[in-house]
């Protein structure tokens, strides 16, 4: 048996990017985490940054244990605690990209208030929340988005509190990137997260996703593909909605899309144009001024636009067939990731060339990436191909797990 | 520990007038601490004030997070990123900080924290002085662990003792608590900082080897064992489980003890090392008066009293408070008639002299429930009863 998980290992199309020395992980099958955070190391990848200079930071929980799968540097913090942590990262190290993988209950629950601070300050951060609804580590517990009327262990009559819409908070808080999508949308979730680390400022992005074995299963939804099916017919997509509307009643429709994608100066930008102010401009935060860290970014910029061009080439080519897309059709393979290497190199050139006035430009950096976004709109609107897949897997587990469903006891993990 | 001058960025040299938070900062900046999180919190607000007001010269960071869980989150993830890190707090904010104080012990992250006392228990008496929290820096976090604490009893030893501190936290990869009080944090007086190539610092000991050799911990019970920083391309991993040396979670009774034990013997066996005392006419003593921070100060006074009366009185100051000098009051047991511990709270570290005297001498606590300073007479009559 070793031998057969070692040839798996070995095999693994994300053997660079997760730590298979930690494989198998601990997460139930028909669970959405997995498929997230594939598509994470898929970003990672199509991103082009160094991997070498990425953070990434969980806190606790099932999705908390995402620092201890991924092959970077990874910090696996208390309860709740994974922003201010990352915060603490990316303000001792500006070079390093950080991202904060937990879950909702972690994020909007136990550590809710560093949430809406890293959003109000415009940290740079990407923080990714897996949205299941339930505490699944401890058993299956109420969180602060369980829908109204749903059973949880600790809401076993119903829940009767009303739900966060993380969007709308999000958006309220003032964080400048938010988009969510279901674990279904795998190839959005890429596109998104992709985006989300060749942005500056704090980007949200929320994966609604199955917890088969205690959300499900409690509420007597059927198993995960059941939940992907439902996530098919009951989203509806729409890019710029207003967040006030993406509330998500129990079992109802779920808004997903790209919401916000805005421009406003950086916590550290904002902290540099005060200390340039009252200093002048031999500024230096950690021995380096302005226009030295300027010129670094700007370096490490064109190194990603080559790499981002390099994997473009050898994708026309037909040499790199991308992990997440191996599943779906052949056909339909080869054209989206041309696409998307098509508008990456644009999107790139037009991302804003540090100047000496570093701070502010927003709006300059809001007109040049105008055009880019829009490509990166009509990208995210391919998720039929997964979609299909999906479908044509439901109907025969249905009928499997409804039986299962019912033969399952009540039984809670520790 | 091998030390280097300090950056003369950060070394404001020369005499000043200021009062023990501002020597915090200063402190902090000399020794190389360049991260700075904290939350409003009296009686240590100054010192973040401080080190806001000259982080943008001395090309520091400073932000003031939205509370004390945060703040001290903060520092774990600057550690981690290269940075030395301070953060300051009270009573209150301690409290808070106990949480990942555990994971900053249980991820062996260099920081410093300084704990201005002030009277509790809860909101308690913000503007007024104690040292009621001398357990709670020693047991606060839940589980085994252990750290350094330091007690200043002056402006000057503020900055000094800062300095210490974080040469300390560098070399045991501990966070190292400096336990003062809102006296000597609020109080004036002359503070001479010495020229750069004075101070000695430890630099922060970043692994360079090769990555399959990289293990971000190693449980032998020493101090030296460096840091990995986050970037340098060695996907280090660490978490608050309990893990192995690679910083993998391995939850086992049989590793838990491996780390439990590093944990506790990484401070414990190397106490000669660590621990520093401030000693007078201890030889032939009859009494021997135990105090740290402020209150030594006031028993000077009852010491210099009692003296006139013809009393043998020795004076024993914990400079380092934890690990406690257990060595030293065991030493002292059965030779001296008793120790006297004055110290503003309700019987904290005499407890620790019991302990320790174990009944060869007496011990006598003289408590003070907080808001003020002992009397000296009160201390003078204490030690008279312990002469008898």
């Amino acid at each position: 048996m070793s031998t057969e998980l070692g040839k798996f290992k070995a095999g693994s199309p994300m053997a660079s990017t997760l730590r298979m020395d930690r494989m198998p992980h601990i997460w139930c099958p028909g669970c959405g985490i997995g498929s997230e955070v594939n598509s994470f190391a898929e970003a990672v990848k199509r991103s082009g940054i160094d991997p070498k200079k990425l953070v990434v930071v969980s806190g606790i929980g099932c999705t908390g244990r995402v620092a201890g799968y991924v092959n970077f540097d990874s910090i696996h913090t208390t309860h709740g605690r994974a922003i201010p942590v990352a915060t603490g990262v990316k303000l001792a190290n500006p070079e390093l990209t950080v991202v904060v993988f937990s879950g909702e209950g972690d994020l909007s629950g136990i550590g809710g208030n560093h949430l809406i601070h890293a959003a109000r300050r415009n940290m740079d951060l990407v923080v990714i929340c897996n949205n299941n609804f339930t505490y699944g580590m401890t058993g299956g517990q109420v969180t602060p988005t369980t829908p109204n009327s749903a059973i949880a262990s600790t809401t076993p009559y119903g829940n009767y509190e009303y739900p966060f819409s993380l969007p709308f908070l999000m958006d309220a808080a003032g964080a400048t990137y938010i988009a969510r999508w279901t674990s279904m949308h795998a190839r959005n979730v890429t596109q998104s997260i992709e985006e989300a680390l060749l942005r500056k400022g704090f980007s949200f992005i929320e994966v609604i996703s199955p917890c088969t074995t205690l959300y499900l299963r409690r509420n007597r939804l059927g198993d995960g593909v059941d939940m992907l099916q439902h996530y098919q017919e009951n989203s509806i997509l729409k890019h710029g909605a207003d967040t006030r509307e993406t509330a998500i009643d129990y079992q109802g429709k779920i808004v997903i899309g790209k919401f916000v994608d805005k421009n406003k100066p950086t916590y550290l930008e904002a902290s540099d144009k005060c200390s340039i102010k009252l200093v002048g401009d031999d500024y230096q935060l950690y021995g380096k001024t302005i226009p030295e860290r300027e010129a670094e970014e700007k370096a490490e910029k064109e190194r990603i636009a080559a790499r981002r061009a390099a994997m473009a080439a050898d994708e026309a080519q037909g040499e790199v067939v991308p992990a997440i897309t191996r599943k779906a059709s052949a056909a339909k393979v080869k054209k989206a990731p041309a696409k998307a290497a098509k508008k990456a190199p644009a999107k790139v050139a037009a991302a804003p060339k540090p100047s000496k006035k570093a701070v502010v430009k927003p709006v300059k950096k809001a007109a040049a990436k105008a055009p880019a976004k829009k490509a990166a709109v009509k990208a995210t609107v391919k998720t039929k191909v997964v979609a299909k897949a999906a479908k044509k897997a439901a109907p025969k587990a249905t009928g499997k797990t409804k039986a299962v469903v019912k033969a399952a006891p009540k039984k809670t993990r520790k | 520990m091998k030390t280097v001058p300090a950056d003369p960025k950060g070394v404001d040299s020369g005499p000043h007038f200021m009062d023990g938070d501002h020597a915090l900062a200063e402190g902090a900046l000399a020794a190389g601490c360049r991260f700075f999180a904290g939350y409003p919190i009296t009686p240590s607000t100054e010192a973040a004030e401080r080190f806001a007001e000259r982080a943008p010269e001395v090309g520091a960071m400073f932000i003031q997070m939205e509370d004390e869980l945060a703040s001290i989150a903060a520092l774990i993830g600057a550690a981690w990123a290269g940075q030395k890190c301070m953060t300051v707090t009270c009573g209150p904010g301690f409290s808070l900080m106990t949480e990942n104080l555990g994971l900053a012990c249980m991820t062996e992250t260099p920081m410093v924290i300084a704990n201005v006392q002030r009277g509790g228990p809860s909101t308690g008496l913000p503007t007024l002085t104690a040292q009621q929290d001398m357990m709670q820096a020693r047991y606060g976090p839940h589980g085994d662990n252990m750290i350094i604490a330091l007690c200043p009893d002056s402006p000057q030893e503020c900055f000094d003792l800062t300095v210490e501190a974080f040469n300390l936290s560098e070399f045991y990869r501990v966070p190292v608590i400096i336990l003062t009080d809102e006296t000597v944090g609020h109080m004036h007086e002359k503070v001479v900082i010495p020229p750069a190539d004075q101070i000695k610092v430890v630099p922060r000991n970043n692994y360079n080897g090769p990555k399959e050799d990289c293990r971000p911990y190693k449980f032998d019970s020493k101090g030296g064992h460096p840091m990995v920083r986050a970037g340098d391309g060695y996907n280090f991993h660490i978490t608050g489980l309990t893990h192995n040396e690679k910083g993998y979670p391995v939850m086992t009774a049989d590793q838990n003890k491996i780390v439990v034990t590093h944990l506790m013997e990484k401070i414990n066996s190397n106490t000669d090392q660590i621990i520093r005392l401030d000693e007078d006419q201890i030889d032939g003593a009859d009494v021997v008066v135990v105090s740290y921070g402020i209150t030594s100060r006031i028993a000077v006074k009852a010491i210099q009293d009692a003296r006139k009366e013809g009393i043998k009185v020795g004076s024993l100051r914990m400079i380092t408070i934890w690990p406690f000098c257990e060595k030293r009051i065991r030493e002292l047991s059965g030779k001296v008639k008793a120790f006297v511990v004055p110290e503003i709270n309700y019987g904290q570290m005499v407890l620790e002299v019991e302990r320790c005297a174990a009944g060869r001498s007496k011990v006598i606590s003289v408590n003070h429930c907080g808001g003020a300073v002992h009397d000296p007479d009160v201390i003078l009559d204490a030690i008279r009863k312990a002469n008898q």
